[in-house]
């Protein structure tokens, strides 16, 4: 273990920890055009860049590091790489399957910079990174073809593939930690986990890994069908350092959620809600301190370890979400019994 | 059976080839429907976990594995449990493993190959996430004697806990069970020897499990199944004590313990745990007397037709089967003293089956609707009994007058919630469509009704049911009023209608609610309560109201119109249409059909998910599938019969746009000026938007010559109306609904089919667009098509306009009522822009110097301003 991970597992047993919030809804508020998003480096590309916010670690490096130490002034412990397309998968939407590396080295430095100066000004409150892999956007057990159900766009080793590639390029910008993050579909995750589990091998170096699933609808399962602990089930495997769940719903919709999981997790668990739902307009309504009400009653509740905002939450959530549960104990660790414990969509304990 | 069974998994064994002739007859001539049917069938009967084995010599075993666990992830009522992947190769079963989102069991690993590939596969699982299967088997070969079975157990426990780092809990041995009773000496203790080295296993090794495949042991006696049966349950009876905790057993194959006759229990006894040297000579002298066929097959499922005929009442009306209701409905009556005991006892009896199974979320809207079909099938056949015994009156929950508001025309809404309540003995006193206020209150009143229902579509509806709430105070009723339909809030009820009427109001979201709510109201005791919380929660909504503040701030009218949307006309390349001015279009319901937006459709029916994959979902997915087939099923009528027609007027003119106003010219005259559309604009700040109005997207006049604009009104609700008379006449509200849904989604798609002609034809600005239907429905084309009453033109009475430039009524019929709503129901109209930047937006919120400018534009009053543009003023 570093140096930085045993102060993390330390921190994370004595206080609640605070992630960061939204990027998209940061980067959005620039107005930035398509000039903006090419930079200097892609002004020539041969097709339209507007829209790939992951790039602009690249391009408009200053927007990304600003957001980045609003988000630590306000007083989040660990801060989350802007790297949530940058796998080949997404990139090809944009012809950049090859710029993947450096994306996330990109990234991955920018987000360490801007850790490193702020834990430098208050080094009694040391800041994290972890490096975020995203979900892509294909579904590796959803059919993309109504007329056949059996067919699938991408496959697990293609999502291993590129897993591996950023996952490398996020650790050599020396990420802290690495979080699996909006899990809509379990089998891409357990691809993203199997492919960090092979880059660990190979580097001979283990970083926590965080796992985050995403409760699509009121129905209360992820886009691919799983109940919350049907997906822990099929994730326990990883060990990972923190269970949670993020986007989708806002907190009063989620709250149920992240409670099953605080029952079923042996880890920490996280929960980084949106900042309610989308209105008709597609804004997010949820302010600062109606948000900040309801984690403080979840962290009083006991139920999380770890929070932070989604969609639509500004460094102005996340400085009120670090008053709400300034004080607050974290969700002690259950010590449940030991027993086979599967699933399908539906989770399946064995005694 | 015993307590230690609860735990006991069974794994479902069927969808085996090396173990089902059927199912490896199914994937051999690829017939995967079928063998989908098999495994849903084994998850049904109770199987907790699914072994799939594709090892076949003959098949691509890593192709089929694939194929089949991808289409079981489909079908959610088998992916919700557990996977077995079976397969003696490494590859299918790796193969296997990235096609399974939750957590397997591999099926199996061995020491066979020495301790290199053990670790390595084993490494390799816990990778993927799955538990495993390990055979007693190692290098020497498969295990055979207690103490061999325990040993290699033990080493791969080891190896796996302690090298790989492998969850104990994850490990499953197989210690292999064997024939007995073969007349060969070596194999007599082989069922001790499992049974013994399971014992030992779950002892010594922590938290592993232990499983095996049960129908070897009775080997030697296959064709004689009572014996077999038997033998499978000793088996298990004392395996299971020793710790077995998982197995492959078809349960069919299993006779129960305690009802084995005694003698052949004690023989085989004897035989399982080899008890007396000529225990197998016995068991073969005993087996002849048991010889039996075994157990008869299960037959297409007719059985309930057996049961009392109450019972089959009740499982018709749950099950929404029509077939036998009149003869049932039939023998009920001859055996009830009177007729309408039949009504108030069984039908009764099942609907109020149907009605909690409903209220527990276990039945979905249109089964209950397939319910109320049954329902009105035995009480249209009981009618002319009880008409001829007259007497008495059937005892009713309570009566609601139903009414879609005046200057309102859609109705499906309502419809569903009159079923739902009828279905729960409500009496319900449909008015049908526009119904004006003093109909539905002298209704009420010449009725003794028990409550009044309003429904409505568009925004005009919510201001007359403020007015009708006006007058029932006004005339002094005192029964409760229900708000609903696809425009009304709780926010709305509780700000605009509550305060106007001094007894209960009712917001209502959706028909599953108003069962509850209508039984509160009528009860004499629940309704105080229930009136007292729910004034209290509306003044709390008032409160949050008054105190919500506006999202965005205000920007002056003058302001807004600074920041509109513009671009350079100078240089602007006008799309010059290929013809001009109007045009009848008539078209086939088969050219529409493919142009059909799903999703709404289930919408309509209280179903949520995006179609397609709301027919895989999890809950609604089996009602979605069976709702989807009935609908398709009544387009093929629908076509072949042409019972429903779709016609369409189309124009397209000159236009200049004048600030908020858009000029409309003569095809045949620029400078004759033939109408004026009204839009408004945005009017919320937008730091680095516009302030977008639709006429943004037409050249300004005196710029550079006439642009254009296009407009349409369709329908496909040409028959709609007696189509759905027709199927009320005959008592089956499900299809009348259902063709009112239908002739919606046709209307909707009639206007996605417009448009597109639109673009690559007459007006022709896109010719080269080819997008599929999925790309039509996400709007992905140039230009856009609002409709007046929507969001970006939120208006009605603009409808007007376009009635007159097209002429509409004269020409196709369609018309527009009091409140500009269109009839038919099932109907669009809009207008069409060209311009590449052309957007969709809401223009939300207005404040008074705008709504001034309208008026002055429109040459209303402000009150008349204010009556039409409510929605979008502040509250």
């Amino acid at each position: 273990m570093t140096q930085a991970q045993k102060k993390l597992t330390q921190l994370a047993k004595q206080k609640i920890l605070l992630l960061d919030g939204a990027m998209g809804t940061m980067i959005q508020a620039h107005k930035l055009d398509e000039a903006d998003y090419r930079g200097e480096q892609f002004a020539d590309w041969h097709c339209d860049l507007k829209g790939n916010n992951d790039l602009l670690a690249v391009t408009q490096p200053k927007i990304i590091k600003d957001i980045h130490l609003a988000y630590l002034a306000a007083g989040s412990d660990i801060i989350e790489t802007n790297t949530f397309n940058a796998t080949a998968i997404s990139m090809a939407d944009y012809d950049m399957q090859d710029e993947v590396q450096s994306i996330n080295l990109a990234a991955a430095r920018l987000a360490r910079e801007a850790a490193d100066e702020m834990t430098a000004q208050t080094p009694d409150k040391p800041r994290f990174v972890a490096g975020v892999l995203g979900p892509t956007s294909r579904t590796a057990s959803i059919s993309p073809d109504v007329n056949d159900p059996g067919a699938r766009n991408v496959s697990f080793d293609e999502l291993v593939l590129t897993y591996k590639e950023a996952a490398f390029a996020l650790i050599k910008g020396n990420v802290d930690l690495i979080m699996l993050e909006t899990i809509f579909d379990t089998l891409n995750a357990k691809a993203a986990a199997f492919a960090v589990d092979e880059v660990f091998e190979e580097l001979d170096l283990y970083l926590p890994v965080m796992i985050s699933g995403t409760i699509t609808d009121a129905s209360g399962r992820t886009l691919s069908g799983q109940t919350t602990e049907a997906f822990y089930n099929s994730l326990r495997h990883v060990k990972p350092f923190s269970f949670g769940l993020n986007c989708a719903l806002g907190p009063d919709l989620l709250r149920q959620y992240v409670a099953e999981l605080s029952r079923i997790s042996e880890v920490f668990v996280s929960a980084h809600p949106n900042a309610g739902l989308p209105n008709e307009f597609g804004e997010y309504d949820m302010e600062a301190d109606e948000m900040a009400a309801h984690i403080e009653e979840w962290a009083k509740s006991g139920l999380v370890n770890i929070v932070g905002g989604c969609c639509g939450s500004t460094p102005a959530h996340i400085k009120a979400l670090a008053e709400a549960i300034e004080g607050c104990k974290p969700r002690a660790l259950p010590k449940l019994e030991v027993k086979m414990r599967l699933s399908g969509l539906e989770p399946f304990t064995h005694a | 059976m015993s307590t230690e069974f609860s735990t006991f998994i069974n794994v479902g064994e069927r969808t085996n080839v090396t173990g089902s002739a059927m199912f490896k007859r199914l994937i051999m001539s690829e017939d995967y429907e079928a063998a989908l049917d098999v495994a849903r069938q084994q998850v049904e009967n109770g199987a907790q976990i699914i072994d799939v084995n594709m090892d076949e010599a003959m098949l691509d075993s890593k192709a089929a594995m694939v194929r089949f666990l991808n289409l079981i992830a489909s079908e959610p009522d088998i992916s919700r449990v557990p996977i077995m992947i079976d397969s003696s190769k490494w590859s299918v079963i790796e193969a296997g493993l990235k096609c399974v989102q939750g957590k397997a069991i591999v099926n199996s690993i061995s020491l066979k190959e020495g301790e290199k590939e053990f670790l390595e596969h084993a490494k390799k699982i816990k990778r993927y996430g799955a538990a495993t299967v390990v055979m007693a088997f190692d290098e020497k070969g498969q295990a055979d004697t207690q103490v061999r079975k325990f040993e290699i157990c033990k080493r791969s426990y080891d190896l796996l806990v302690n090298t790989v780092g492998f969850p104990p809990e994850d490990i499953i041995f197989d210690p292999n069970i064997f024939a007995v009773a073969t007349g060969i000496e070596e194999h007599n203790n082989y069922a001790v020897d499992f049974i013994e080295a399971t014992r030992q296993i779950r002892h010594e090794l922590p938290h592993c499990h232990v499983s095996g495949g049960l129908s070897n042991i009775s080997f030697s006696f296959r064709g004689n199944n009572p014996v077999r049966e038997a033998m499978h349950s000793v088996f298990l009876y004392h395996a299971i004590r020793a710790g077995m905790d998982m197995g492959i057993v078809n349960a069919g194959q299993l006779e129960v313990y305690d009802e084995i006759p005694s003698e052949l229990k004690e023989a085989v006894e004897d035989v399982i745990l080899n008890r007396r040297e000529d225990a197998t000579d016995r068991l073969l002298e005993l087996a002849p007397k048991y010889q039996g066929d075994g157990k008869a097959a299960a037959v297409e499922d007719l059985s309930w037709r057996e049961q009392s005929v109450n019972k089959r009442l009740e499982h018709a009306l749950v099950k929404g089967i029509t077939e036998y209701i009149i003869e049932d409905t039939e023998e009920a009556r001859l055996a009830a003293e009177r007729p309408l005991h039949v009504i108030e006892g069984p039908l009764m009896d099942g609907m109020n089956v149907v009605g909690d199974l409903f209220g527990e979320g276990k039945m979905f809207l249109p089964q209950v609707v397939k319910s109320a079909r049954v329902m009105k099938k035995a009480v249209a056949h009981l009618q002319p009994f009880i008409e001829a015994e007259k007497s008495g009156d059937s005892q009713s929950n309570g009566k609601i007058i139903m009414a879609t508001v005046k200057g309102d025309v859609h109705d499906i809404g309502k419809n569903i919630v009159g079923v739902v309540l009828q279905c729960n003995n409500f009496e319900v006193i449909d008015l049908g469509v526009m119904v004006p206020a003093a109909k539905i209150i002298q209704t009420a009143i010449d009725e003794k009704a028990d409550m009044i229902g309003l429904s409505g579509l568009i925004t005009p509806s919510l201001d007359e049911m403020v007015n009708v709430a006006q007058e029932m105070q006004r005339l002094k009723l005192n029964i409760p009023l229900l708000i609903g339909g696809a425009t009304t809030s709780k926010a709305h009820t509780a700000v605009k209608i509550e305060q106007n009427y001094d007894h209960p109001v009712v917001y209502v979201p959706n028909a599953s609610r108003a069962v509850g709510v209508c039984q509160k109201l009528i009860s004499k005791e629940a309704r105080i309560e229930f009136a007292k919380a729910l004034s209290q929660e509306y003044e709390k909504v008032r409160e949050q109201h008054a105190r919500k503040k506006p999202r965005t701030q205000a920007v002056s009218f003058e302001q807004a119109r600074a920041n509109r949307f513009t671009c350079d006309w100078e240089n602007y390349q006008i799309a010059t249409p290929n013809f001009t001015g109007t045009k009848t279009i008539s078209v086939d319901l088969n050219t529409l059909r493919p142009y059909i937006d799903w999703t709404p459709f289930f919408l309509t029916w209280s179903l949520a998910g995006k179609y397609p994959r709301i027919l895989h979902d999890e809950v609604v997915g089996k009602e979605a599938t069976q709702l989807f087939k009935d609908a398709n099923q009544m387009l093929d009528e629908v076509i072949k019969n042409a019972s429903l027609q779709a016609k369409g007027r189309v124009g397209i003119f000159p236009a200049n746009s004048h600030f908020e106003d858009i000029n409309i010219y003569s095809p045949n005259d620029t400078s004759a000026l033939i109408g004026v559309a009204h839009h408004c604009r945005q009017q919320t700040q937008k730091p680095k938007g516009f302030n977008y109005c639709l006429s943004d997207f037409v050249m300004p006049e005196g710029v550079n010559g006439k642009d254009y604009i296009g407009a349409f009104a369709v329908t496909a609700g040409i028959g709609e109306d007696e189509l759905a008379k027709a199927f009320e006449q005959d008592g089956d509200d499900y299809n009348a609904i259902m063709s009112k849904a239908i002739a919606d989604r046709l209307a909707e798609a009639f206007a996605e089919y417009l448009h597109e002609r639109v673009r690559k034809e007459l007006w022709g600005y896109a010719k080269d667009e080819s997008l599929d239907n999925n790309a039509l429905i996400a709007e992905k084309y140039q230009g856009i098509r609002p409709a007046p009453g929507y969001a970006a033109c939120p208006e009605h009475t603009e409808k007007q306009l376009i009635w007159d430039l097209l002429d509409v009524e004269n020409t196709i019929g369609m018309k527009l009522t009091e409140s500009y709503a269109m009839w038919p129901g099932a109907a669009v109209s809009g207008w069409y822009f060209a311009h590449p930047d052309a957007r969709y937006f809401a223009v939300a919120k207005i404040q008074q110097d705008q709504l001034e400018d309208y008026a002055a534009r429109k040459g209303w009053t402000l009150e008349e301003a204010q009556k039409w543009l409510m929605p979008n003023l502040q509250d």
